[in-house]
C-alpha cells in the first residue's frame, strides 16, 4: 500500500517537473524573442551599412567600430544633442527633488491637513493629456521667446515628473521608524535640519532611484521636444531628424538608438522596482 | 476640468488605517491648532503645489479659452470670439472624426493585445525557475528603449519591404514582400506599442501575483482542484483588481501616443493612422490653426478624465485594501 502510494507520487512527480521544464523553456523562447529587436539593434551597429543592407539579413560578420565613431565624431555628430539631452535631464530631475522631498515631507511626516485630497490632486495631473495643452504652450513658450530654448523643456518635464516623484518619495518617508524622528523632535531640531540631517540620508537610496525613473522619462521624452524645439534638438528630436534628412542609414541608426538608449536602459535595470512603483502610481509596491 | 469624482474625496488611503499605514504615532495627525502652526506644515507642500498649478492646470484653462476663438497664426487679427464654432467645425470635420475613431481602436487594440501578452508573460515568469531574473529583465527591457528609437528601428529594419527581417522571417510561411507600413499600417503601429507596453503590464499583473492568497491556494491544492480551475475561481478574481488597474493607466499613456506615427507612418497612408495627438498636431504646426486644435484638445481632455475617473477610484481602492492590510 505505502509502496504503491510512493510509486504513485513519484510518478505524478516526474510528470510535473517535465511540465515545468516545458514552461521554462516556453518562458525563455518568449523572452528571448520578445528581445530580440534590442539584439538586433546592437548587432546591426556593429555592421558596416554594407552588412547592414542585404538579403538575407547577416548574423555572422566581422563587426566594426566605424559607426560609432561616425556618431561621436562625424559630420553631423551627436555631441551637441548629448549635452542638450543632458542638460535638460539633469536640471529637470535636480528641480523636480528639490520640489518634492519638502511636499512629501508635508504630505507623510508632519501632515498637512489635506492631505489625502492634495496627493489625488497630484496624481490626477499625471492623467491629464498633455497633447491637449500643446496650443497654449506653444504660443506661451513663444511669447515668453522659450521657443528652442532647452528652459521650455525644463519648466514641462519638471511639472510630467513631480507627482510621480512627490508619490514614490512619500512612499518611502512612510516607511521610516518613527522613534529616530521623535528623538530629532525631541532634540528641537528645525524642519530644514530634520529633513536634510536626518530624513535624507536614511533615503537616499529610495530619492536617488526616484531621480532615475525622473530621468528616464526626461530623456526619452519626444512630443514636446519636437514641438519646442527646431535647431537645438535633444537626442529624440535629433535622432528623428537625422535619419530623415539623411536617409536610411541603418547601420548608422543603429549606433545612434544604441548610444541613445543605453544609459536608460542601465538606468532602468537598476531601478526596477521603484520604476514600477512610480508608474503604478503607487499602487504597487 | 479636474474635479474629482465625489467617492473619491473621502477614498485616498482609508480613514481608519491611516495611523498605521503611515506608520507615525497618533499625536503626529493634524490637529486644528494655532493659525501659525498650519501654515508651518503647509510651508514645504507649497512650492511644488504652486508649480503644479501653473505649469498644468493653467495651460488647459487657457485652451479652454483658446478652444471658443477662432484664430489662425497667420492671419494678423483674426483671433476673436466664436462660441462653439470651432467644436462644431471640428466634429464637421470628417478628418477629425476619423481621427477620434482611429484612436479609440489603436489604443483599445494596444492596451488589450499588451495586457494578454502581459498577463501571460506574468504568470510564467512568476514560476520559480533557472534564470528568472535574467528573463525578468530580458522582458522588461523593451520598456526602457527611447521609444523613437524602437519606432526608427521598427520602421526599418524590422518593416522594411526589401531588407527587412520580417519579411525574411516569415518567408517560409509563403509570406512575401510586404509593405507593412504601407498595407498593414495600424497593425504596424499597434504591433510596436504593444511591445512597448506588455512589459509594463507584466510587472503590474506580476505584483498582484506576488500578493496572491497563498492560504487560499493551498487549500485549494489540499481540496483537488485542478490547476485550471484554481486559476479561474482564486487567482482571477484577485488580479481582476491589477489587470483593471493596468487597462487604465495603459490606456491613459497609450491614448496620447505621438512618437510612434509621427516616425513611422507620418499619420499615413492618407489619413489611415492619424489619431487625435497627431491631427491637433498638424492643426497647430502645418495649418496654424488655433481653435479647432484647441478643441480637438478639449475633447481628448474630456475623453481622458471620464477614464481617468475610473483609474483614480480603482487606485483608491487598492490603496485602501493595502492600507487596511497594513
Amino acid at each position: 500500500m505505502t509502496v504503491a502510494l510512493l510509486q504513485v507520487s513519484r510518478r505524478s512527480w516526474k510528470r510535473r517537473r517535465g511540465w515545468h521544464h516545458f514552461w521554462t523553456v516556453v518562458t525563455w523562447v518568449l523572452a528571448l524573442l520578445l528581445f530580440f529587436p534590442v539584439f538586433w539593434m546592437v548587432l546591426t551597429s556593429f555592421k558596416t551599412e554594407g552588412t547592414a543592407y542585404t538579403y538575407p539579413p547577416q548574423f555572422v560578420f566581422r563587426p566594426t567600430l566605424s559607426e560609432y565613431s561616425q556618431v561621436f565624431g562625424g559630420v553631423n555628430n551627436f555631441t551637441k544633442p548629448l549635452e542638450h539631452s543632458i542638460f535638460v535631464t539633469l536640471v529637470s530631475t535636480g528641480l523636480v527633488l528639490v520640489l518634492a522631498v519638502p511636499a512629501a515631507y508635508a504630505l507623510s511626516i508632519r501632515p498637512i491637513k489635506r492631505w489625502r485630497f492634495v496627493i489625488v490632486f497630484f496624481l490626477q495631473t499625471k492623467m491629464l493629456p498633455y497633447v491637449a495643452a500643446l496650443v497654449p504652450i506653444f504660443i506661451v513658450a513663444k511669447n515668453l521667446r522659450l521657443l528652442n530654448n532647452e528652459w521650455a523643456l525644463v519648466i514641462l518635464y519638471t511639472a510630467m515628473n513631480l507627482p510621480i516623484a512627490l508619490w514614490v518619495i512619500r512612499s518611502f518617508f512612510i516607511e521610516l521608524p518613527k522613534g529616530l524622528l521623535e528623538a530629532a523632535r525631541v532634540d528641537g531640531a528645525s524642519t530644514w535640519v530634520e529633513i536634510t540631517r536626518i530624513i535624507m540620508p536614511i533615503t537616499m537610496p529610495g530619492i536617488a532611484a526616484t531621480a532615475l525613473i525622473c530621468a528616464i522619462f526626461a530623456w526619452n521624452e519626444f512630443f514636446f521636444a519636437q514641438s519646442l524645439t527646431t535647431t537645438n534638438p535633444t537626442m529624440s528630436v535629433f535622432l528623428v531628424s537625422s535619419i530623415q534628412t539623411e536617409g536610411l542609414y541603418w547601420a548608422h541608426l543603429a549606433a545612434a538608438a544604441t548610444v541613445a538608449s543605453l544609459p536608460v536602459v542601465l538606468a532602468g535595470w537598476i531601478a526596477q522596482k521603484q520604476l514600477v512603483r512610480g508608474l503604478s502610481m503607487g499602487a504597487l509596491k | 476640468m479636474t474635479t474629482l469624482p465625489s467617492s473619491l474625496q473621502q477614498l485616498p488611503v482609508g480613514g481608519k488605517a491611516l495611523p498605521a499605514a503611515n506608520g507615525l504615532p497618533q499625536q503626529v495627525r493634524p490637529v486644528v491648532g494655532p493659525r501659525a502652526q498650519a501654515w508651518k506644515r503647509r510651508l514645504p507642500l507649497l512650492p511644488a503645489l504652486v508649480y503644479i498649478v501653473v505649469v498644468t492646470q493653467i495651460p488647459f484653462i487657457v485652451t479652454l479659452w483658446y478652444s471658443f476663438r477662432r484664430w489662425n497664426l497667420l492671419i494678423p487679427g483674426s483671433n476673436q470670439f466664436a462660441g462653439l464654432a470651432e467644436y462644431r467645425a471640428a466634429f464637421e470635420n470628417p478628418m477629425f472624426r476619423e481621427a477620434a475613431w482611429r484612436t479609440v481602436e489603436m489604443t483599445a487594440s494596444s492596451v488589450v493585445l499588451a495586457m494578454l501578452l502581459g498577463t501571460g508573460l506574468a504568470i510564467l515568469v512568476n514560476r520559480q525557475f533557472f534564470g528568472r531574473g535574467i528573463v525578468r529583465t530580458l522582458l522588461i527591457t523593451p520598456f526602457l528603449i527611447m521609444p523613437v528609437a524602437t519606432d526608427l528601428l521598427f520602421k526599418t529594419t524590422l518593416y522594411d519591404a526589401t531588407f527587412g527581417l520580417l519579411d525574411w522571417v516569415l518567408k517560409p510561411l509563403g509570406v512575401g514582400q510586404v509593405n507593412w507600413t504601407g498595407t498593414h499600417a495600424v497593425g504596424s503601429i499597434v504591433a510596436v506599442l504593444v511591445w512597448e507596453w506588455a512589459p509594463f503590464m507584466m510587472l503590474i499583473v506580476l505584483a498582484g501575483l506576488q500578493g496572491e492568497n497563498l492560504e487560499a491556494l493551498e487549500a485549494a491544492k489540499v481540496d483537488g482542484a485542478s490547476s485550471l480551475k484554481t486559476f479561474v475561481y482564486i487567482t482571477f478574481p484577485q488580479l481582476r483588481r491589477y489587470i483593471q488597474l493596468g487597462v487604465l493607466l495603459g490606456s491613459i499613456y497609450i491614448v496620447q501616443t505621438f512618437g510612434e506615427i509621427f516616425v513611422i507612418t507620418a499619420g499615413g497612408p492618407g489619413t489611415s493612422t492619424t489619431n487625435l495627438p497627431y491631427f491637433l498636431y498638424e492643426q497647430v504646426f502645418d495649418n496654424f490653426t488655433v481653435g479647432i486644435g484647441a478643441a480637438a484638445g478639449i475633447i481628448v481632455l474630456v475623453l481622458t478624465e471620464i477614464v481617468a475617473g475610473f483609474a483614480l477610484k480603482l487606485l483608491s481602492g487598492i490603496l485602501t485594501a493595502s492600507a487596511a492590510m497594513a
